[in-house]
């Protein structure tokens, strides 16, 4: 009886210690924690490495967990076993700041560190295309109206849309809707182009009922969900040229040589467009601290020092080499200001 | 009894049937039925051939695209560089300053700013600490000239192995003429090469695809596994031999068998929502730890290992059990002395792929924070830590292109891990196993 006893004993004491340790470990930090969205996520982290590299201050851990996710964990309190900086690729909403406001998080400093640009890009093997959102909205959305009414989307080719465009069948490769470049793109795209639409308005008298025929996406070929992986997009489409991918502007920026992004409304997607607020599918980006970790856990002051500094934000910094879009250099100086006071956000 | 004797009728070849019998076999039927038995079993195995076939026509595709993708990963390029180490500049810690001094001096026509900037691109900007590494281990080389092989950036290294494509104008190739310039000046005087990538198996992760490597990941793999199998392998074996020698087979042992084969078959994902909901959430233990992560995985491997075992003990003939109890020993002596070392090849294969299964897991750790960029390499169980599928995974979304060469040898790494724990489960099985 006494061996298995002991076997026993022993793994509920490994449990116990084991158990303690943790517990004791969560009472203090020494290392930022930083979490949210995935398109924040290769500048955030860029940005821990060169702060771990200073030598002064253990390296940020980032978790990659999406902008909605991220606010939920970042708002879920105060103290060490929260973390303390949360990525998002869209401004943090009302409910969002009710949510951390409830659960003790009151201040936070907002930093806007740039822009992303979506790109609609193609494979160089097919000719440059010059569309616009009313263009994607015809191409993409489920029912269009012809006629003065809703229908479903009888558009198969592109050239079906306009005779200006190639003839080939409409095969968009896109984000699935849990991703947040699905959002902005919804938001973008679908929701303005079909603004832009008087017959959809007349079709549609209703706000709510015409906000949501605008956001309905066909389902029946023309717009794939490829996955949350960019680089998957990236690939297909070098293997089918007739395709199009929507994906962030770090992507296009590092894949120049095999794909081509179509201009939108005629403007072209370039940091410099993105950067003028020319280019219409850019969303900028954000990062949020929370105040009252800064003094406690070590190196938050710091760490914000760094993220808004010139060398990586500047113009040649390398948050741009990472496919960043910084703001001008006037806003930014502004934006540093702010953002090492860690002046609070105001709601 | 023409059915007996066609029973025995070996499949081709069909040796001649004893002189005795062959007048019955004679009759145009029987013949008619062999032919079409002997044509049944070769379709057999035929079909059976084709299915090997076709699995290892898949398994051949899909390493031969990893090998061939990720074999150039386990090199990098080295650039030549004659630097010396002036006291005043080590003693500032200006590390970055001597390696471009050295730079500079193999490009002395290249005086302007902009051309100094591509020169210093073409090294790695984790140069300046691997020298800093070198000065602090051997502080004597301090005030002397030493030829170094410093690592290249991984546009360079990506040149080198033919990822750019020359042919292009420079807005579409990625990288700028005068860099692709500069690395072939290097090249042609012998101050560019490759060497064995020693960096991917000992550093951290990293954002420059260059200094990023696997030693973190494959550090907080076997932390993890080694709380996993701390945990799982005594709880479970225990847990079996109760159940399979103790138990009296109740109502209540009979639920608890139907929830132990149910558990093996609940997805990965609901054992890390349990993690983020007792150990993070009631116990309060660190997120992205590997102690956490060890423990879901226990979990997680717990019913697979139980289940195992049981196996394992049930194998054990009864005549054992019966000759321990009667010459006298107790029920326990008769387990612990005879019974599980008999049992122990089969629970250690089953554990072995318990944990083989764990160390490829992802999704439970998604939960637990240990899906993370983590540059420093853990040295406990409670430092943040990720693990080796979960690396490879964010490499696989990176967009630097020099990522994904490496996201190929990753796998190929773990796939040599998965494969040195499979062998060692079937080298265990053939030293221990007993034939009855």
């Amino acid at each position: 009886m006494t061996t298995r006893t002991h076997v026993f004993t022993a793994a509920a004491l490994a449990l116990a210690l084991s158990g303690a340790a943790g517990a004791a470990q969560a009472q203090s930090r020494d290392q930022i924690r930083a979490v949210g969205s995935s398109t924040v996520f290769p500048f955030t982290t860029a940005v821990a490495e060169a702060f771990g590299k200073t030598g002064k201050f253990k390296t940020p851990v980032v978790e990659s967990t999406g902008t909605g996710g991220g606010l939920k964990l970042f708002c879920a309190g105060v103290g060490p076993a929260h973390p303390d900086i949360a990525n998002a690729s869209r401004r943090i909403k009302k409910s969002e700041i009710d949510q951390c406001a409830a659960n003790g998080v009151t201040t936070m400093t907002e930093l806007k560190i740039g822009y992303d640009g979506i790109a609609l890009a193609s494979s160089k093997k097919a000719p440059p295309v010059a569309l616009s959102t009313v263009l994607l909205w015809k191409a993409l959305a489920k029912e269009v109206p012809v006629n003065g009414a809703l229908v479903a989307n009888p558009y198969k080719l592109w050239s079906d849309i306009d005779p200006s465009l190639p003839k080939a069948a409409i095969e968009v490769l896109g984000p699935p809707p849990t991703s947040g470049t699905r959002d902005t793109f919804n938001e973008l795209v679908m929701l303005e182009g079909c603004r832009k639409l008087a017959e959809v308005a007349a079709a549609v008298p209703d706000d709510k009922a015409r906000e949501r025929a605008c956001m309905t996406i066909r389902e029946d070929g023309g717009y794939v969900e490829a996955g949350e992986n960019d680089n998957l997009i990236v690939q297909k489409l070098g293997a089918n040229p007739n395709a199009f991918g929507v994906f962030g502007y770090s992507y296009l920026d590092q894949n120049h040589d095999t794909l081509q992004a179509a201009t939108m409304d005629g403007v072209a997607l370039t940091a410099e467009t993105v950067a003028a607020g020319r280019y219409e599918l850019s969303r900028p980006l954000y990062i949020y601290v929370k105040n009252a970790h800064a003094g406690v856990i070590p190196g938050i002051r710091e760490f914000i020092g760094e993220y808004t500094s010139e060398r990586a934000l500047g113009d040649d910094g390398y948050l741009v080499d990472k496919g960043l879009i910084p703001e001008p250099k006037a806003l930014r100086e502004a934006a540093r200001v702010l953002a090492v006071n860690l002046t609070p956000l105001q709601f | 009894m023409t059915d007996l004797v066609e029973h025995e009728a070996r499949p081709a070849p069909p040796p001649a049937p004893p002189a005795s019998l062959k007048s019955r076999h004679r009759s145009e039927a029987f013949a008619r039925r062999l032919r079409a038995r002997h044509a049944a079993e070769r379709r057999f195995r035929l079909a059976g051939a084709a299915a090997v076939g076709l699995a290892a026509l898949m398994l051949v595709l899909l390493l031969g695209s990893i090998v061939s993708k990720g074999y150039s990963a386990f090199w990098e390029a080295r650039i030549r560089l004659e630097v010396t180490l002036d006291p005043a500049e080590v003693a500032d810690r200006n590390y970055n300053a001597l390696l471009r001094r050295a730079l500079y001096a193999q490009f002395p026509q290249v005086t302007d700013r902009a051309g100094k900037r591509t020169l210093n691109d073409l090294l790695s900007s984790g140069a300046p600490y691997e020298l800093e590494a070198m000065v602090v281990k051997d502080p004597a080389i301090v005030g002397t000239t030493r030829t170094l092989w410093v690592r290249a950036d991984d546009e360079i290294d990506q040149l080198l192995k033919g990822h750019y494509r020359r042919d292009l104008p420079e807005a579409e190739r990625g990288l700028s003429d005068a860099k692709v310039a500069a690395a072939d000046a290097l090249l042609a005087s012998a101050a560019l090469a490759q060497g064995f990538n020693t960096t991917l198996f000992t550093a951290g992760d990293s954002r420059e695809p260059e200094q990023a490597g696997v030693g973190g990941a494959i550090v907080g793999s076997l932390l993890t596994l080694l709380v996993t199998m701390a945990l799982s392998v005594p709880v479970g074996v225990a847990a079996a031999v109760y159940l399979e020698e103790f138990a009296p087979k109740t109502r209540w042992t009979d639920l608890i068998e139907v929830n132990i084969n149910n558990l093996a078959a609940v997805p990965s994902i609901i054992f890390g929502l349990l993690g983020l909901a007792v150990f993070l959430g009631f116990f309060g233990m660190p997120r992205s730890a590997p102690l956490v992560g060890g423990l879901v995985m226990a979990l997680m491997t717990l019913p697979v290992i139980i289940i195992a075992s049981r196996v394992a003990l049930k194998a054990v003939p009864p005549s054992i059990r019966e000759a321990a109890l009667g010459i006298g020993a107790s029920p326990l002596q008769t387990v612990l002395h005879h019974v599980l070392p008999l049992a122990m090849p089969g629970i250690l294969t089953g554990t072995i792929i318990g944990m083989a299964r764990a160390l490829g897991e992802t999704a439970p750790l998604l939960m637990i924070g240990m899906v993370a960029f983590i540059v420093d390499v853990p040295h406990g169980l409670t430092d943040s830590a990720t693990v080796l599928p979960v690396q490879i995974y964010m490499w696989a979304d990176s967009p630097e292109r020099a990522f994904t060469e490496r996201t190929s040898a990753a796998i190929l790494i773990l796939l040599g891990f998965l494969i040195l724990m499979n062998g060692l489960a079937v080298i265990l099985r053939k030293m221990f196993e007993r034939r009855w």
